[in-house]
């Protein structure tokens, strides 16, 4: 049996722009993915503030809504973003590592259905939440 | 009645590419993303450089999901801010160097954004323009359009709502 939580955590690593982000696979398997994205001063949206931009928080969803369908057991192999929305509730605070976490909670042949949040080093209210569609493609 | 003199080119030129150069320059999550901002009179178009570390795909290989909806938001938020300020800088109540003062000058926030990948961003760069639907007193609606090598074939789309900066409370 392959072990798809092997592949998909290989996958995840190999990926250039997940590396740029410093991206961390903390957790993955059935549908459901963890990924932290440590604080950096490149990843700053105000200079004035030191806030973490919108852009980047959306890129750590997209990342880790995509390891959550791989790991999916009905998932054959690679996915790719068809839609993705993210709500942003709050500014992440200045200096906190970002925790997205996200469920694949439906998948057809074609289709896989996704729910995501983003939150800091604070429990509670999260920073961002995400809900999407992904392909589903084989091996 | 006499009507007042167009100012030399120069002197427009300088003062918007100054106001707009303080806009982007500031951000480094911008500059992380290798976007530039091309402007022709109030019309600005994103620029995204490519380079391998916006890769999300290697294998295809394609720019990653995340890449370009930090992208299309930048647009966003940046063609926003740009319309917002404008007036102000074109009457001369906002200078380049006011707007590192966050005192003086806020941005627009994200509410919510939404994007449609239609095609996988190609390992080149990649161009992006914003439309503004609704510019209202508290809040904008965005539509923004990125496309690569052929304008008419669009590679993602997005809309957006966003929280318009208030002016500060009396007292």
């Amino acid at each position: 049996m392959v072990d798809k939580a092997a592949i998909a955590r290989q996958f995840i690593e190999a990926i250039p722009h997940a590396k740029a982000l410093g991206l961390k696979l903390t957790e993955i398997g059935n549908g459901k993915a963890e990924i932290s994205m440590p604080y950096s001063e490149e990843l700053v949206g105000d200079p004035r503030t030191g806030v973490i931009h919108g852009g980047a928080v959306f890129a750590a969803l997209d990342t880790c809504c995509g390891a959550a369908v791989m790991s999916h057991p009905s998932a054959p192999g690679g996915t790719a973003t068809i839609d993705l929305r993210i709500d942003y509730m709050r500014a992440a605070t200045p200096g906190q590592t970002i925790r997205t976490q996200a469920t694949c909670y439906h998948i057809t042949r074609n289709v896989a259905f996704v729910r995501a949040t983003a939150l800091d080093e604070a429990e509670g209210l999260p920073v961002a939440t995400a809900a999407g569609s992904f392909t589903v493609e084989g091996l | 009645m006499a009507r007042t003199r167009p100012e030399p080119v120069q002197v427009v030129k300088q003062r918007r590419d100054a106001a707009l150069n303080a806009i982007v320059e500031g951000v480094p999550y911008i500059r992380f993303l290798n976007t530039t901002f091309d402007r022709r009179g109030d019309e600005l178009t994103g620029v995204l450089h490519f380079d391998n570390k916006l890769i999300g795909n290697p294998m295809l290989p394609a720019l990653h999901g995340g890449v370009t909806a930090a992208f299309l938001e930048i647009t966003a938020v940046i063609t926003l801010s740009w319309d917002f300020l404008l007036p102000k800088i074109e009457t001369g109540e906002l200078e380049a160097s006011d707007i590192a003062d966050y005192q003086k000058v806020r941005f627009p926030k994200t509410v919510d954004f939404t994007v449609d990948y239609l095609r996988s961003g190609l390992p080149r760069d990649a161009y992006a323009r914003a439309y503004i639907s609704r510019a209202g007193r508290r809040y904008a609606s965005v539509r923004v359009e990125a496309w690569q090598d052929n304008h008419a074939r669009l590679f993602a789309q997005a809309s957006g709502h966003f929280l318009m900066p208030q002016p500060k409370a009396d007292g």
